[in-house]
């Protein structure tokens, strides 16, 4: 009784918030009468994604898929960077700054060329974008949390003539992994949004961004958004997941 | 010890030497600061038997800390001569001839309790079931059995120093180094593990050096008590203390014994410097 009583207290403002926004929505659109290249109505929109509904699902699965491949290769690139960065000053003068460049690279001006270069039928350039724009922040959080060991550890370590291997593997691996969850949480929202966007210069025409230019180019615009639903859908499922990694890695070391 | 029987064709210094568990002969300790020059550690003249019981007490700042992290090679003395069991201090932390709690507990927050007394085995390759064994064992000396699976965060700051002081009798080493490990301990598991070490280094023969600053505790826990004073930090007086102790070590009527307090008293007057009470800041004299 009180379990509900409580979940009622959490969910019912914001679903109060969201329906009386949605009426506000209609009630604008109809009475108004706007356009539906404007602004469609939320009926509409909701109409149109039950009739594309499985469309959408695979859509978001294709998109997924590219989010989920562009992920496990920035990190895992970022990972070997940032610990051979926290090894060696060399590695680090060298890889800090072109982090930094990475992370101010435009993705708009990458898609195009890399769709030249891979061709278009390949999901390869929006892969390697999502790759990218996941490499900056987990480098620089993943490489800060390996400068983290405490002293007292270094110590305790050195008391026990623990080896570089060892040092690393028991200390400097496991502390970093909570600064490593923050990075990939932070680089998860842009990571959908950028594979989005990549399908908007062309090449393959299975993802949610392909679906939203292509209704929108047949002035299909319910249907745009309920890709656009779909797209946010995504967005969130990445974000959660990787916050549910970022608060388990946290737990385990007491923060 | 006895006398070692020459077979291995080394000269008999050698023999002498390895009868030491600590000597340090004038080391001295200078760290270079941004700030300038500090002299942590001045003339220090020390040698700790095998097996012998050494408290290390003083104010505040008079590199009693400085000492035991020259011994265990965490730093490097800036002169002077210092050997730990005949070799230099590097070839005995290699050789893990130490064990160490430090004056924080430095638990590893993402390990259980089990998991980091078990650390010093498990870097040394001691397999898993033999870890348990040992891991287990410690937990029920140090009171801990039913928090073995909990993590770091979860026990309380004297719960968390008496896990590392399970870690540094993990490998049952030869000389332990303690710095101020019972600081954070109330009142009675204070008393109950002072009990308990004297009794485990009587077990193991092990040799101590025992950072604190509670006069009581190092008066019964110790052979002898250095007193260290401050600025530069230099031994002031040795107490040796004699404390009539049954077979079994000492026991808890010790405490309200009348040479307990004489001691007591004594390095009450050394802290203080001949006599005339000066402020011995940082000094529990309780
Ligand atoms: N790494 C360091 N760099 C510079 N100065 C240091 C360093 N370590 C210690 N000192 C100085 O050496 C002196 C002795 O320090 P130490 O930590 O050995 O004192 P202590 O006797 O253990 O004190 P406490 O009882 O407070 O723990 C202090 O004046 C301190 O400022
Ligand atoms: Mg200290």
């Amino acid at each position: 009784m009180r379990a509900v009583t409580v979940a009622l207290r959490q969910w019912a403002p914001p679903l109060v918030l969201g329906l009386a926004f949605l009426l506000a929505w209609q009630a604008l659109v109809v009475g108004a009468e706007i356009k539906p290249y404007l602004l469609p109505s939320p009926t509409a929109i909701g109409t149109q994604l039950a009739l594309v509904a499985p469309l959408v699902w695979t859509s978001a699965l294709a998109t997924g898929a590219n989010v989920l491949v562009g992920i496990v290769l920035g990190t895992a690139v970022a990972i070997v960077a940032a610990v051979a960065a926290a090894r060696s000053g060399v590695v680090d003068e060298l890889m800090s700054p072109t982090a930094a460049a990475v992370s101010v690279m435009p993705i708009v001006a990458l898609a195009p060329v890399l769709n030249t270069m891979f061709g278009t039928t390949s999901t390869t350039p929006r892969r390697l974008i999502v790759a990218i724009v996941v490499f900056a922040p987990v480098f620089v959080t993943t490489l800060r949390g390996l400068r983290q060991v405490q002293p007292v550890h270094r110590d305790l370590m050195r008391a026990y003539a623990a080896s570089p291997r060892q040092l690393s593997r028991l200390v400097t691996i496991p502390g970093a992994l909570p600064y490593l969850f923050t990075g990939l949480r932070i680089a998860s929202s842009t990571a959908v949004i950028s594979a989005v966007v990549a399908e908007y210069f062309g090449g393959l025409q299975n993802g949610l961004g392909s679906r939203i230019t292509s209704a929108a180019a047949n002035s299909a615009y319910a249907r745009a958004w309920a890709f656009v639903l779909g797209a946010i859908a995504l967005g969130l499922v990445f974000y959660l997941a990787t916050l549910a990694l970022e608060r388990a890695a946290a737990r385990r070391t007491g923060g | 010890m006895s006398t070692p029987v020459s077979t291995t064709g080394l000269p008999p210094a050698a023999f002498a030497l390895a009868a030491h568990a600590v000597e340090a002969t004038g080391v001295g300790k200078v760290f270079t600061t941004r700030a300038g020059a500090v002299t942590a550690l001045e003339d220090v003249h020390l040698t700790i038997g095998a097996g012998e019981f050494v408290a290390l007490i003083g104010p505040s700042g008079c590199g009693k800390s400085t000492l035991l992290r020259l011994i265990a090679d965490l730093d490097t003395p800036t002169s002077g001569e210092l050997t730990v069991f005949g070799r230099s201090p590097r070839a005995a932390r290699e050789a893990q001839d130490y064990g160490i709690a430090f004056q924080q507990a430095g638990l590893l927050p993402w390990r259980s309790v089990r998991a980091n007394i078990e650390l010093p085995l498990e870097l040394h390759g001691v397999g898993r079931s033999g870890r348990t064994v040992r891991s287990t064992e410690l937990l029920e000396l140090v009171g801990l059995t039913e928090f073995a699976g909990h993590f770091p965060h979860q026990l309380s700051g004297g719960m968390q120093q008496r896990v590392a002081i399970a870690r540094s009798l993990a490998e049952q080493p030869s000389l332990l180094l303690m710095d101020e490990p019972f600081g954070a301990l109330d009142e009675m598991t204070r008393e109950r593990m002072q009990t308990e070490l004297v009794r485990i280094c009587a077990e193991s023969r092990a040799a101590v050096v025992f950072v604190t600053h509670s006069i009581p505790e190092a008066v019964f826990l110790a052979d002898r008590v250095v007193v260290m004073s401050p600025r530069p930090g230099r031994i002031a007086e040795v107490v040796p203390i004699t404390l009539t102790r049954d077979a079994a070590g000492r026991d808890e009527d010790l405490r309200e014994d009348a040479t307990f307090f004489a001691a007591v008293t004594r390095v009450r007057e050394a802290l203080h410097g001949d006599g005339h009470v000066r402020a011995a800041r940082g000094v529990d004299v309780r």
